[in-house]
């Protein structure tokens, strides 16, 4: 993911700056007035502060933090480590561990449920077949299910499955424990990827697929040759937001999992202490927690930005 | 040489165990209890001497527990490091997991027929809606007779239900307290209350300073309320005596009733009145708001004097604070109204709920209801933070003085100890109503509206 | 396990899921005839709908029967529970929050998400403005709850304030203000935090929608003459309509699910409840899941404008 390929490179750096005349600068120019970059640069403030006061918040000591504002760091700069090296460091159980099972929690939850997900949005936008809009509205309404009321059911069946499959839970499950997390968080993430690949799928101009249809192309093959490359970026950038979903996640993790699966959010979740007083650990704890997101995010914006722009063009 | 050395060490160590428990063997068997096969792994161990009734469940070796627990982090270390000595003589392994979300996930466990083998549960409430479900399994004869022993009765109660019971006793916390600064008040000449009365007039003497003398917060997010829910049934202790705080929990006499008004109004006295606080923060509404565990903070600046709360809040002060009887912060007993009721403490505690009965499940619940656990457990918490009402605690063994003086208090013949009630109601009351009412009363609802709402959400 | 021993189970599970889908694609794939186009339907469609079924219609339609039952789980009482949730004397206030927050943060995110991706679009720093903004998204709402309580700080005019919000009202010689506290405004300030949060997901969404714009409708219209608001008032809203009902249903339904800010800034005290967390606390702390799962319901009817509304959209779309 990381290593770039320089056709794709060079793709994003036009995308960036198309041709001779970028013709959307002057849009901006002609809407931007020196109001419209304040606009912009106090909605960045804004947004950004409270985010700055935790992370300068995460180098005080304890007895600062509650006896003044972080704002104060300014005038009276007091840094210490001790807070980062109270939660890498804290417990008898390597942090790395836990940051390993969020890694192996969250890429086959988030490459799997996309798969699936692409799959049927195809057929939703591109098949005819018996109940194809009410599945797809029923598929969308189904979003609003709350994952609470999910629990149990799920579990139930996890735990004891019908027709004496393999139990995925508890002391004897398969893969260490790791099926309930994947299994689950695909179950979660899939109305809503259906949903958005559905809408950007729509707007891929037909003809594309029926001048294909009538080469002689199948299905299978206009969803492999066509599809994927033309969705590809689409199908990246709701990735991320998943990675973020189930990345952030806490209830899925300590419901279906065990202590040996508990990913990075569970251990976070305890830093505070029993009665909440060591809750001051909690901005380190979220610092650290952010690092693999932000560079998910980062490493991957130019390919999201890209990514949407393809799907949504039209015909 | 060095491997050697040690090696001879460890014979002659092993030499004088099997001496020792050879001497505790002949006495216990004398007794004519041969039942004991002698195959448990603790067998000829110095440091399995005491947990003789562990030789009922045989050898376990390699046998795992799943303990699951409302403990977590920095506090479950204690508890893991405690169970070394389980393994040491049983074989078996228990497996600790801790999470803020027990009480709900637990729920969720049991309901979807995956629960743990034991859990910590902290509210004899919550106990009864899980006996209710069926899947709670009665304590074996072991700790029965271990709680008989080293606990007392009305502990016992708490984990039984319907005559039937449970759960052993683990920890326990006092929260009849009321945290101060020693060094504040010998600055300014300010003694000790004795009885509520010294107490109020102290708090007036405060108030003239301009100090308001009093500081308060229940803020707890999902839970704010508890810690008003605490002074009220502290003060209807007092008030009101044990009997009648027997009566209101049970629900034998309305929750309304007026003894019950009369406590809350002499809380009313102290947390609504704005003479008297809300020291360093602001007036009587920011108690609603302020977190409990920053509540008593502005003591450490002298902007408030007095703090009613647990002996836990102890790990809220910040490091490097001095928690000791001359000390930055110490806390005394919250004095009584009368002498017609003893010494009343209020005071929470956890108890150990089996969901199996194999072997070693009931083996490591035999375990955890001796006196061998309890002062294993007050060694293996090097910075203190927990306490139990075992009476075979040996005080000595307790690290910090706040914990001394919590130990103190639960084996004092004198007290008269009730567990907190709102965590013996049911749920609508106990972690609903009750709680929203009290955070509605400190905003200003009257007494009477806050305690007729409650009464009326009592679940028939 | 070991760190390696779980990657390997990963890969498998991977792998395995891939061999899978590639053997259903295979054996459905030389199918042309009527028929055959409906078997490749469902080799398409049914693993995602299979898992559905499994993972949410039956715990929804079981969550519906159990909302006719009282809270033993035991005793049929029909409608009872919906009547609670009805007359309950805080309901009102519960619906009028519910209300507040299903209209303010998906206009407020949105709009504040499109207007800002207008301007930085393709200025110098725009990834770097970007990343601000998402990043609230990266945070937990847990976290992020935190972090306003921080923000939100109450200490007394006279004291020393440790929250923002309060220390600049002091700074303006103004009184502090108890934010959290004082009806019906703290429901505006809870509100801000989830604004807060998704406001980073509406502007990703609609910045790639309008990077997507073709340049050749912006030049025509330029050279027509439009600019500035006009401009966007006319070119670039209706080209990322479709984006934009998807930002605003997802949000929307975000919303309608989220109690975390609720339960962690205020335990539903102060009149600031909501009906999602009124469920999270009957299904969960009250333990009357016949109740709960009424308000589930609820909650349910309560999106179905919204599925309504889409499903016209779509169909506008495929009518053109």
């Amino acid at each position: 993911m990381t290593a770039t390929n320089p056709d794709v490179a060079e793709l994003g750096a036009q995308g960036a700056a198309p041709g001779p005349e970028p013709v959307s600068t002057s849009a901006r120019k002609a809407l931007s007035s020196p109001w419209a970059s304040l606009a912009a640069i106090v909605i960045a403030v804004v947004w950004t502060i409270p985010t700055l006061g935790l992370f300068i918040t995460s180098f005080r000591p304890e007895s600062d933090i509650t006896s003044s504002g972080w704002w104060t760091f300014f005038t009276n700069p007091t840094v210490t480590w001790s807070n980062y090296d109270e939660v890498l460091h804290g417990s008898d159980t390597n942090l790395v561990t836990y940051f390993v099972n969020s890694l192996v929690i969250t890429i086959p939850a988030v490459i799997i449920p996309i798969s699936l997900a692409t799959l049927a949005a195809y057929a939703f936008v591109w098949m005819k077949f018996p109940g194809r809009d009410f599945l797809f509205v029923a598929i969308f309404a189904l979003q609003i299910v709350p994952i609470q009321v999910t629990l149990i059911p799920l579990l139930k069946l996890y735990v004891h499955p019908p027709l004496n499959l393999v139990p995925l839970a508890g002391p004897d499950a398969p893969g260490g424990g790791f099926y309930t997390l994947w299994l689950s968080h695909t179950i979660f993430a899939l109305p809503l990827a259906i949903y958005l690949l559905h809408n950007f799928m729509s707007q891929i101009p037909g003809e594309l697929i029926e001048s294909a249809r009538v080469d002689g192309a199948g299905h299978v093959q206009i969803f492999t040759r066509i599809m994927l490359p033309l969705m590809a970026p689409a199908i990246a950038a709701f990735g991320i937001l998943q990675f973020l979903w189930v990345w952030n996640d806490l209830l899925v993790a300590i419901t279906f999992g065990g202590p040996n699966t508990f990913p990075l959010t569970a251990r976070l979740a305890e830093l505070s202490g029993t009665r909440g007083s060591d809750w001051f650990l909690l901005s380190a704890g979220a610092f650290v927690a952010l690092v693999v997101p932000l560079i998910v995010f980062v490493s991957l914006q130019r390919y999201f930005v890209r990514g949407l722009l393809a799907g949504s063009v039209k015909g | 040489m060095r491997s050697r050395n040690t090696r001879r060490g460890l014979a002659v160590a092993a030499a004088l165990a099997t001496g020792l428990v050879l001497a505790g063997c002949a006495s216990s068997d004398s007794g004519g209890g041969d039942a004991v096969s002698g195959t448990w792994p603790g067998d000829g161990k110095a440091e399995c001497k005491g947990l003789e009734q562990l030789a009922d469940f045989g050898d376990l070796s390699g046998k795992e527990i799943s303990v699951y627990t409302s403990i977590v982090a920095p506090e479950d270390k204690p508890h893991i490091d405690s169970w070394k000595l389980f393994t040491t003589c049983t074989g078996a392994t228990p497996k600790y997991e801790g999470s803020k979300e027990f009480e709900t996930q637990l729920k969720v466990r049991v309901q979807a027929g995956n629960p743990p083998d034991i859990a910590y549960v902290p509210q004899p409430g919550l106990l009864q809606t899980l006996v209710g479900t069926g899947k709670v399994v009665e304590a074996p004869s072991q700790v029965s007779d271990n709680t008989d022993k080293w606990f007392g009765e009305d502990w016992k109660a708490y984990g039984s239900v319907d005559g039937k019971f449970y759960a052993a006793p683990l920890g326990a916390n006092v929260k009849s307290f009321v945290w101060y600064s020693p060094k504040m008040f010998s600055d300014n000449g300010w003694d000790v209350p004795k009885t509520w009365d010294d107490m109020l007039a102290l708090s007036d003497k405060i108030a003239a300073t301009g100090i308001k003398p009093w500081c308060a917060g229940i803020e707890s997010g999902e839970a704010t309320g508890w810690p008003a829910t605490d002074w009220l049934e502290d003060v209807l202790l007092r008030s009101a005596g044990p009997d009648v705080y027997d009566q209101w929990v049970s629900h034998d006499i309305p929750f309304n009733d007026p003894k019950v008004a009369d406590a809350l109004d002499e809380v009313g006295g102290i947390l609504k009145n704005d003479k008297y606080v809300n020291g360093g923060i602001g007036d009587v509404s920011s108690i609603a708001t302020t977190a409990f565990q920053d509540g008593g903070l502005p003591i450490l600046d002298g902007k408030c004097a007095m703090h009613r709360q647990a002996s836990f809040y102890a790990a809220n002060w910040p490091e490097g604070t001095d928690v000791s009887e001359n000390g930055d912060v110490f806390a005394f007993y919250l004095p009584t109204m009368s002498e017609e009721f003893g010494n009343p403490v209020l005071g929470g505690g956890e108890f150990v709920t089996a969901f199996s009965d194999r072997p070693e499940v009931q083996a490591f619940q035999t375990y955890l209801s001796t006196d061998v656990w309890a002062n294993e457990k007050a060694k293996a918490s090097p910075n203190g933070g927990w306490v139990s009402a075992n009476k075979g605690l040996d005080i000595n063994n307790l690290a910090s003085p706040i914990d001394q003086l919590s130990g103190e208090i639960l084996q004092d013949p004198n007290a008269v100890f009730r567990f907190d009630g709102s965590d013996q109601m049911p749920a609508e009351v106990g972690a609903g109503s009750f709680w929203k009412e009290m955070t509605n009363w400190i905003t200003g609802e009257s007494t009477k509206d806050a305690l007729d709402n409650i009464e009326s959400s009592w679940p028939s | 396990m070991s760190t390696g021993e779980k990657f390997a189970q990963m890969f498998i599970a991977i792998a395995l899921f891939f061999v899978v889908v590639a053997v259903i694609l295979l054996l459905t794939q030389r199918m042309r005839s009527r028929t055959g186009e409906v078997v490749q339907a469902a080799a398409f469609v049914l693993p995602a709908v299979a898992l559905i079924l499994l993972g949410l219609l039956y715990p929804a339609v079981t969550s519906i029967y159990q909302s006719l039952f009282d809270q033993t789980g035991s005793n049929f009482i029909g409608l009872d529970n919906y009547k609670t949730v009805f007359t309950d004397s805080e309901q009102l206030t519960v619906l009028r929050n519910t209300a507040a927050w299903v209209i303010l943060v998906p206009l407020f995110s949105t709009a504040i998400g499109l207007i800002y991706a207008v301007l930085v679009d393709r200025s110098r720093f725009e990834k770097f403005a970007r990343a601000l903004i998402f990043l609230p998204m990266a945070i937990s709402l847990v976290g992020a709850s935190i972090i306003w309580k921080f923000v939100y700080d109450y200490k007394d005019s006279s004291q020393t304030q440790i929250g923002i919000a309060n220390a600049v009202l002091k700074g303006l010689g103004l009184d502090t203000y108890k934010f959290i506290l004082n009806d019906p405004w703290n429901t505006l300030f809870l509100i801000i935090v989830l604004i807060w949060v998704q406001t980073g997901f509406a502007m990703t969404i609609l910045s790639a929608s309008i990077k997507a714009i073709p340049d050749d409708i912006v030049e025509a219209a330029r050279l027509d003459g439009v600019g500035g608001v006009k401009m966007f008032r006319y070119i670039t809203i209706p080209s990322i309509r479709p984006a934009l009902i998807v930002v605003l249903t997802t949000i929307c339904i975000t919303t309608l699910k989220a109690f975390d800010i609720v339960r962690t800034m205020t335990g539903g005290n102060f009149n600031t409840s909501v009906l999602s967390y009124q469920f999270y606390r009957e299904y969960f702390i009250s333990t009357n899941q016949g109740l709960a799962t009424a308000i589930a319901t609820v909650i349910f009817l309560l999106v179905m404008p919204i599925v309504v509304y889409n499903v016209r959209q779509m169909r506008k779309l495929e009518a053109r």
